[in-house]
């Protein structure tokens, strides 16, 4: 009998394939003495050396596909098991003391550790006692004659089984080999499930237990669809899920053949499919999909992946290339938006009891203006490469909002002035992510050229839950009513005033959620490049008249589940 | 004997990556080569020594080279001190 596991659906597709298990083996020794200690001291420096063989191809993939700056903890990793001191001590210790290698290991390292975690005046040292932990893990691993897994060492076709992935972990992902990944915890926005449909694999996150109830070189069948997991399947389901993978298959190609073309209703109502991007490398992920637009390009990995604020020139490179790379297509590029969860090394904030409702994004940019006014001006020069529009994150007020644009009013000014070429057309406007600017948006939709609600904010602001906190995600409501209401009201505000209202949350591209959002009248649907084409195609056989109906009969609805049930039933 | 001294500028003093560097630059010569910090000497070709010193910012760092390279090897480890930013 096979067994079965279930946990979040994150990615779609259906794979087949053995289990590497990415977790850390058994690295427990006994202490032995030994008398030839030759031998020992030869076991040790070939332990060291395939540590440093291993690490030389994880940092050669993580160059490739993290980039110099990231590699850089491997190359430290490498000088490590290159230190002289460090294998002097243990040989000494093995010589003198007559123990085995693991335990000389053990110890000295042990004594370094401490020493650095002992520097509580320096927590950068402190933290490179993690450095030698791992470093010693691997040369453990070598030495009991287990593997250390990595994701860069996947050489056949494997479906990853760990506890969580970190961004490095899935930035080594080969997809030549990895068919889908699982992992015990995590959730449909969870760092790893991002990757997951960036990289175009199924992924099941969230299952509790995956890597205790599989075992490495089990035959798993991953449903990203529907979250199911089957460990040993038998050939009956093995078969009906080749079937499944090939219906999958059959719908992804039609959603293909919709790469270039219009995204338009049954009825022939044209709406924007857009894109929501991170980096500049992500331009080709949109493309690929028939992205209409660049609906949210967050500026943050500027900030994030420097070690110091990010000149002028900079950004505007980044902003030229994407502005240039779609082609005369929108792209909404949102301000800064650092602070919540998201910190920089060189830009110290203050510690908070409630970081998400605390200093951040707009409120930053307003009360340190030399850093908002350098973003403004690169936005302002890349202007000229193509058609770009600048949001605000996190505005509460209409006095924020005009503060805010009085800043780029001035410094696009001084740039006429200087005679610097300017684009006339750049629409500025602000994400919808805080309840009291939805309240108030017939006032701000006076001011701002477009609204763009941000769901995942909003609906933490609206239901207050901490969308991290497992013990409140149910109240992660995206089809309430009253979440449906506020929407409604953004819609409205914004077309009364003659202004377009667009999504760029994780539900833009919910599939539940399009037909209500197309009903209320939304322009505009940013999302994940690769929910790009199916939401094309779901629209394609929506009618505006039923749908219209659709979400005046979900506004009335008391629950969420009512309304996924009320769209589940007319949407079959 | 070949030496020189340095002022540590960088606001993190010298931590992991240009320590690093600086390891993987002594470590090109075949001098014996000290870093001298607060009364303590480290080999600099050992970056657990490097690390061990906790040279923060503002120290005052001494290093010596002794052998057929020493003078070549401290001109290349004064221009990585410089190029990484650890002093002026």
């Amino acid at each position: 009998m096979s067994n079965r596991l279930s946990g979040i659906a994150a990615s779609n597709g259906i794979a087949i394939a053995k289990a590497y298990m990415l977790v850390d083996p058994d690295l427990s020794f006994n202490e032995e003495t030994i008398t030839d200690t030759k031998r020992e001291v030869e076991r040790l420096h070939d332990s060291f050396s395939e540590s440093k063989k291993e690490l030389e191809i994880i940092k050669e993939h993580a160059v490739k596909s993290l980039g110099e700056e990231e590699a850089a903890v491997f190359e430290a990793h490498i000088t490590i098991l290159t230190d002289p001191e460090l294998i002097g001590a243990i040989e000494t210790k093995i010589n003198d003391d007559k123990v085995n290698a693991e335990s000389a290991v053990k110890t000295v390292t042990d004594m370094y550790i401490g020493m650095f975690e002992a520097m509580t005046d320096n927590p950068y040292m402190q933290e490179r006692a993690g450095d030698i932990r791992d470093v010693t893990k691997r040369v453990m691993s070598h030495l009991l004659g287990v593997t250390l897994p990595s994701p860069s060492l996947i050489d056949s076709t494997s479906i990853v089984v760990s506890h969580d992935l970190t961004p490095s972990d899935t930035a080594q992902l080969d997809r030549q080999f990895v068919k889908a990944f699982i992992t015990d915890i995590g959730g449909r926005t969870s760092h790893s499930a991002i990757m997951s449909r960036t990289l175009e694999i199924p992924a099941i996150v969230g299952t509790g237990d995956a890597t205790t109830s599989i075992k490495d070189g089990d035959t798993i069948i991953v449903d990203g669809n529907t979250g199911d997991i089957i460990i040993d399947p038998s050939d009956d389901e093995i078969k009906q899920y080749e079937a499944e993978a090939a219906k999958f298959a059959a719908e992804q190609a039609e959603w293909k053949s919709l790469k270039d073309a219009k995204t338009v209703s049954a009825d022939g109502k044209h709406f924007d499919i857009a894109a929501n991007v991170g980096t500049p490398d992500d331009l080709d992920g949109v493309l690929d999909n028939g992205g209409e637009a660049i609906g949210l390009f967050r500026s943050e990995f500027l900030y994030m992946n420097s070690s110091e604020l990010p000149t002028e020139d900079e950004q505007f490179e980044a902003y030229k290339k994407v502005a240039e790379g779609m082609n005369g297509k929108q792209v909404v590029v949102r301000t800064m938006d650092i602070g919540g969860d998201k910190h920089l090394p060189y830009l110290p904030l203050p510690e908070e009891m409630n970081p998400f409702l605390g200093y951040r994004a707009i409120r930053i940019s307003l009360s340190q203006q030399d850093i908002f006014r350098t973003q403004l001006r690169a936005l302002l020069r890349a202007s000229n490469y193509g058609k770009i529009a600048i949001m605000f994150p996190m505005i509460a007020t209409v006095n924020e909002f005009k503060q805010a644009r009085a800043i780029y009013d001035e410094e696009r000014q001084k740039m006429i002035d200087a005679g610097q070429p300017v684009a006339d057309n750049i629409e500025v406007g602000m994400m919808m992510e805080i309840p009291a600017a939805v309240i108030i948006a017939d006032k701000l939709a006076k001011y701002a050229d477009f609204f763009s609600i941000g769901t995942n904010d909003l609906i933490q602001y609206t239901f207050a839950a901490d969308r991290g906190n497992e013990h409140v995600s149910y109240l992660y409501q995206p089809y309430n009513p009253s979440l449906l209401r506020l929407i409604k009201q953004v819609i409205d505000t914004a077309h009364a005033e003659g202004k377009w209202a667009g999504m760029c949350g994780e539900m833009a591209g919910d599939q539940i959620a399009v037909p209500i959002l197309m009903g209320l009248g939304l322009d505009e649907f940013s999302m994940s490049a690769t929910s790009m084409l199916q939401t094309r195609s779901l629209m394609k056989r929506l009618n505006t008249a039923d749908v219209k109906t659709l979400a005046d009969k979900a506004l009335e609805l008391e629950t969420n589940e009512e309304v996924q049930k009320l769209v589940e039933d007319s949407c079959k | 004997m070949e030496k020189q001294d340095f002022n540590v500028t960088a606001e993190t003093g010298i931590h992991a990556r240009p320590a690093t560097i600086l390891v993987q630059t002594a470590s090109k010569f075949s001098s014996d080569i000290t870093l001298q910090y607060d009364g303590k000497g480290v080999n600099l070709k050992s970056i657990m020594g490097v690390m061990s010193l906790g040279v923060g910012q503002g120290a005052a760092v001494t290093i010596s080279a002794e052998g057929a390279d020493e003078k070549d090897a401290i001109a290349a480890i004064a221009e990585t001190m410089k190029k990484e930013g650890l002093s002026d």
